[in-house]
């Protein structure tokens, strides 16, 4: 079977910085994969060329089997397919909730306003914020806000949900909240790739952990594989940091 | 608040009444004070030797009320004017400032093009502009070119005020965090879309007290255009005035510009006071 995401080959520099130096990724229907990887490293480069947010210097992504990074294809339309969320500033501040989850159906797929209204409660009725629909963004708590950037990412039901590092800008005690949304999904068998630095928590949903450094993914395998026992000495460095920080 | 059923403190009370008094006080003081000011400027002005004159010349209220027909007229030109020329600055300024906001090699020469505009036509005295395009384009006598002083008028104002008008909104683009940006191409939308949709809004919210107070400024600037012959309130004033003999009807066409300006002033004063609040509220 087709994986949803195919990267070959990708690399991306910022003038002399190659930050990515020919990646090699699938992600395949219902997997979970994370990225982890020193700050720097690339995994928001990654994910933003994946999006197509980002032009790619070489190498190609595939959604579904099509080249979107082609320049003939249609970025907009690939685009559409996906999902992402981001660390921080991700939903717009002059509009509510609910028009912040409701304008890529309405603007972008041309679905019924009602209809798209309808949707959105639904979905934020799941996530606790039925009550919140109302609310401008800044109305609301950091994880509250992760929230609605996830279900607003979720609204045209993506192929693909990407997050980059979605909880790093939250408080200890917001991290919960959203983590526990993000389990939901992983649970409802989306296909998710996402860079995080909660380790504990790639270790519990990953399908697939993926230690990105010097450019490619060095080290890629089951979470107990690549974070319990790793193979490569610079993975191990890696994790020994994390651990002597405290946060495995 | 909690503070609705709470029965002050006498401390709380007596300070109260202390704030209380401390403000009466310095009502007072300031109403004194302008009282003071106003009657000497008056004493000062009316025993100087020149002042008869000058009242007859600059505040005789019969020729106020004879002139006041034909200002009003010209007003009335001017505030088509304003009104006119505003709606044509407020879309080529935006037009401008989106393509000064474009990214990448492939815009170059257009972005180059609004640079060029924007740095000519903010450089340029407006007075200068004025003659140019009210003198100048006629003299070509090409067909099709406007010879209406007033459409000449109007054509230098949104020429020098667009330039202005784009690099405020411009200013409000960039101040948009490039995330937003980003968060809605990821949404699938256009960047037409994302520009309209999402980046310019909060764009406009945030500059719309330097944007109001281009527009009181538009607003006295559309007098200039009765150098080109337009029969505006200054025209109108000139000409009551050369009739009667007597400068009153330029007071009266200033005072009917600032009445004009006012009621701007205290929308950009209000404009300014909410983005403040929201910025406060937002932190
Ligand atoms: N727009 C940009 N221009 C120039 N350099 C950039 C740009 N964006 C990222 N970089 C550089 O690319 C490298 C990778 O950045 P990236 O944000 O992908 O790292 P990351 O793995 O996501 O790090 P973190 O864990 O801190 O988020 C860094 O060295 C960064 O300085
Ligand atoms: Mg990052």
């Amino acid at each position: 079977m087709t994986p949803v995401l195919r990267v070959r080959n990708l690399v991306r520099h910022y003038g002399a910085n190659a930050v990515l130096r020919g990646v090699d990724l699938d992600v395949a229907e219902h997997e979970v994969v994370v990225l982890i990887g020193a700050s720097g490293s690339g995994k928001s480069t990654l994910l933003r060329c994946v999006n197509l947010l980002e032009e790619v210097d070489d190498g190609q992504v595939f959604l579904d089997g099509v080249d979107v990074s082609d320049p003939r294809a249609d970025a907009d339309a690939a685009r559409r397919r996906m999902g992402i969320v981001f660390q921080a500033y991700n939903l717009f501040p002059h509009m509510t909730v609910l028009d912040n989850v409701t304008l890529a159906p309405r603007v972008v797929h041309g679905v019924d306003p009602a209809v798209a209204r309808e949707r959105a409660r639904e979905l934020l009725d799941r996530v606790g914020l039925a009550d919140r629909t109302g609310a401008y963004p800044d109305q609301l708590s950091g994880g509250q806000q992760q929230r609605v950037a996830i279900v607003r990412a979720l609204a045209h039901e993506p192929r693909l949900l990407l997050l980059d590092e979605i909880t790093s800008a939250l408080d200890p005690e917001l991290v919960g909240e959203v983590l526990t949304l993000v389990r939901d999904l992983a649970a409802q068998g989306r296909t998710i790739l996402m860079a995080t630095h909660e380790m504990g928590f790639a270790k519990q949903v990953a399908d697939r952990v993926c230690f990105l450094a010097d450019g490619v993914l060095l080290e890629s395998g089951p979470p107990e594989q690549v974070l319990g026992a790793p193979e490569h000495p610079r993975t191990q460095a890696f994790l020994r940091r994390i651990i002597a920080a405290g946060r495995l | 608040m909690s503070s609705g059923h709470h029965q002050p403190s006498a401390l709380q009370q007596e300070r109260l009444a202390y704030r209380r008094s401390r403000a009466r006080r310095s009502t007072v003081v300031a109403f004194l004070s302008t009282v003071v000011f106003a009657v000497a400027a008056w004493l000062a002005v009316t025993s100087s030797p020149g002042w008869p004159r000058v009242r007859d010349s600059f505040f005789d209220v019969d020729a106020a009320l004879r002139a006041l027909p034909a200002v009003l007229d010209g007003l009335w030109l001017n505030l088509r004017v304003l009104v006119v020329c505003e709606v044509l600055i407020l879309a080529l300024g935006l037009g401008l400032a989106a393509l000064r906001s474009l990214r990448g090699p492939v815009w170059f020469p257009l972005r180059a093009l609004a640079t060029g505009y924007v740095d000519l036509f903010r450089g340029l005295p407006l007075i200068i502009c004025l003659f140019l395009v009210g003198f100048g384009l006629p003299g070509l006598r090409l067909t099709g070119v406007p010879t209406d002083p007033v459409v000449l008028g109007c054509v230098a104002l949104v020429l020098v005020y667009s330039a202005y008008v784009s690099e405020v909104l411009r200013a409000g683009i960039e101040s948009v965090h490039p995330s937003q940006r980003a968060a809605a191409r990821s949404l699938g939308l256009t960047h037409a879309q994302a520009m309209r949709i999402v980046i310019l809004p909060q764009a406009v919210r945030r500059v719309l007290p330097p944007l109001l107070n281009d527009f009181v400024a538009l607003q006295k600037d559309c007098g200039l255009i009765s150098v080109l012959g337009a029969v505006d309130a200054v025209r109108a004033a000139q000409i009551e005035s050369a009739k009667l003999y007597d400068f009153t009807p330029y007071v009266l066409a200033g005072l009917l510009f600032v009445a004009m300006a006012v009621p701007s002033a205290r929308l950009a004063d209000w404009a300014s006071a909410r983005a403040a609040r929201r910025r406060g509220g937002a932190s």
